[in-house]
């Protein structure tokens, strides 16, 4: 079973999202999409400034198999990235909703938060997927 | 591994042992709509004999004449070692041989290979090649446009004393990518591109700025003030490069401050011969930042779980079968058996011995010029120092002095009517294949020409 925190919205591509007081949010990928993945050997990061609508590509999660698209899970500019991962894409695998975050986006509409999965439903989301 | 194929025999055994009656079977989920039939607009097959005698008939339109035509391939010495070695079966019949399990023989020449490149180039990586110089040059221009993430313009800088037909090539190639290239001409006086002629461009958004040196006159530009004016406007730098100069000129990995950020050129004149216009191979190279946003094939060494060295191919995650539409190019593939052979030109020349064809080319072309512009009327064209081509004025038009010369078994240059609209001008090139007594039976025959 897959680790899916409560406390965090996320998207169907696989994205969670962590709101903070400050009206910015860190934004990571899930523990099932870190497995799907495998060893991540690079993280394409957007920039600081940039700005994204829900559902821009944001960026890229490089393995030796694969290469996946991050998407903005809400609307927002980057405020922050995570400079750890350019020497250690590991992070991601090894602590998906901690030291392997991606990016730090201020958001532009809370609202749109609602319109993510609540753990539950991203839950039952890759349930799916898996039967496929 | 060797390709035996099979016998009808084996054929019959493998349908039995799974059930199936012939091989057609096999096919049957396609709809019969969709099925080719016979494909009545082709010809009917020749035989061998008759395919050889075709292409033998072919070939002798090539023969027989002193060429001195350079122009982006160019007649060089290649020592027999080189086909000897490269027509061997191992390597000749290879097939897409990237498999690290069964190919560690050909993925160490690659790996050899794009560490002569990359040295030669003074650049921190090569990948395995791309199909010529002039698509290679395409390749650079989407490359530095993924890679230089400060520029939103989609436009490059395009000097037209770059080789037209590179220019067109990648205009074909990038125009209906939504790509747009936008032309520098050259310093009519001393035909090369002037850094002041940039000055209208600066603090305006491109992507990159092309350099070819030597560029298609032969000229030498000042590659340092254009490096570093590129720079100093955000844009990134392409150098199209002669791979013999190379021996000579300072590379562009040294050129400016910061050293050029793509590199592509010809690679045909390592030991690559002329073929009648091919196939030849483009050699590509980048700093290590732009790595990820190279085209084609990289082998990497590393070890196995036994400590040992070993060959395989590295970052594919750039590449079709992983990225697919995102992939940093169409291209999967490289010119195996031309860049084989490079590598063992290269190898076989040394420093030494690529310094010594640099040094000869450049000398009788020199020598070429001055036995030319001895003739009266005819002059060098351009003021700027060039490497192994030089244009030559005529006093009279180009081409039908070219016809004249070709009737006397000389293929006397390039016409650069079509290129530039200099109807009177030639592209002359004489490498250390040229002798002087060839040289001297050209001057004579263009003044009996001219006269």
């Amino acid at each position: 079973m897959s680790n899916i925190p409560t406390e965090l919205r996320y998207a169907k591509s696989h994205e969670w999202i962590r709101l903070e007081d400050d009206g910015t949010a860190y934004v990571g990928i899930s523990e099932h999409a870190q497995d799907a993945m495998g060893d991540l050997v690079y993280v394409e990061l957007p920039e600081v400034g940039d700005v994204f609508a829900a559902s821009d590509e944001t960026g890229v999660v490089e393995s030796v198999k694969a290469a996946s698209d991050i998407y903005a899970p809400v609307s927002g500019e980057i405020v922050a990235i995570n400079e750890a991962l350019a020497d250690n894409p590991e992070l991601v695998n090894q602590d998906c909703y901690g030291d392997g975050w991606l990016y730090r986006i201020k958001v532009t509409d809370k609202f749109e938060l609602d319109e993510l999965l609540s753990a539950d439903e991203y839950s039952a989301e890759i349930d799916e997927e898996d039967e496929d | 591994m060797p390709y035996i194929p099979h016998t009808p025999d084996d054929v019959q055994s493998m349908l039995s042992a799974i059930g199936v009656a012939s091989i057609e079977d096999l096919f049957d989920e396609i709809p019969a709509h969709l099925k080719v039939a016979a494909l009545d607009k082709l010809p009917d097959g020749l035989s061998e004999m008759e395919v050889t005698a075709r292409m033998a008939a072919r070939a002798k339109q090539d023969e027989g004449a002193v060429c001195f035509i350079g122009a982006g391939a160019y007649e060089h010495h290649i020592p027999a070692a080189v086909w000897e070695i490269a027509t061997r079966g191992e390597y000749y019949t290879a097939y897409t041989p990237y498999q690290a399990e069964a190919s560690q023989g050909t993925l160490q020449t690659i790996y050899e290979y794009q560490s002569m490149i990359a040295h030669l180039t003074a650049m921190d990586v090569s990948n395995a090649s791309v199909y010529d110089g002039a698509s290679g040059l395409a390749e650079a221009v989407l490359m530095a446009l993924r890679a230089n993430r400060k520029s939103k313009s989609y436009r490059v800088l395009m000097p037209t004393a770059v080789h037209p037909l590179y220019r067109r090539a990648a205009h074909d190639i990038v125009s209906n990518q939504g790509v747009s290239i936008e032309e520098v001409t050259f310093c009519q006086q001393r035909g090369i591109t002037a850094v002041e002629a940039l000055d209208a461009y600066a603090g305006e958004d491109y992507a990159a700025l092309v350099i070819a040196q030597p560029n298609f006159f032969g000229s030498l530009e000042d590659v340092d003030a254009l490096t570093d004016w590129a720079h100093s406007n955000n844009m990134l730098v392409i150098a199209v490069v002669n791979p013999t100069s190379l021996a000579l000129l300072k590379p562009p990995g040294e050129w400016g401050e910061k050293g050029a950020d793509i590199v592509v050129g010809e690679g045909q004149p390592l030991g690559v011969p002329l073929s009648s216009g091919g196939p030849y191979f483009g050699f590509m190279c980048c700093k290590q930042q732009h790595v990820r946003q190279m085209p084609g094939r990289i082998i990497g060494r590393t070890v196995d779980l036994d400590g040992k060295t070993g060959f395989a191919l590295t970052l594919q995650a750039r590449e079709q079968h992983i990225r697919r539409s995102k992939a940093t190019s169409n291209i999967c593939t490289n010119q195996g058996l031309a860049v084989t052979a490079a590598t063992i030109y290269m190898s076989l020349l040394g420093a030494d011995g690529l310094e010594s064809v640099a040094g000869h080319c450049h000398a009788n072309t020199n020598l070429l010029a001055d036995k030319l512009c001895a003739i009266a009327g005819v002059k060098r064209r351009f003021s700027a120092v060039t490497f192994h081509e030089v244009v030559i004025e005529l006093p009279k038009d180009a081409s039908e002095v070219l016809a004249a010369l070709a009737a006397k078994n000389i293929l006397g240059g390039y016409s650069l009517a079509a290129g530039y609209g200099m109807s009177n001008a030639m592209l002359v090139c004489a490498t250390e294949v040229r002798t002087v007594e060839e040289i001297e039976q050209y001057a004579a025959a263009l003044a009996e020409v001219l006269a």
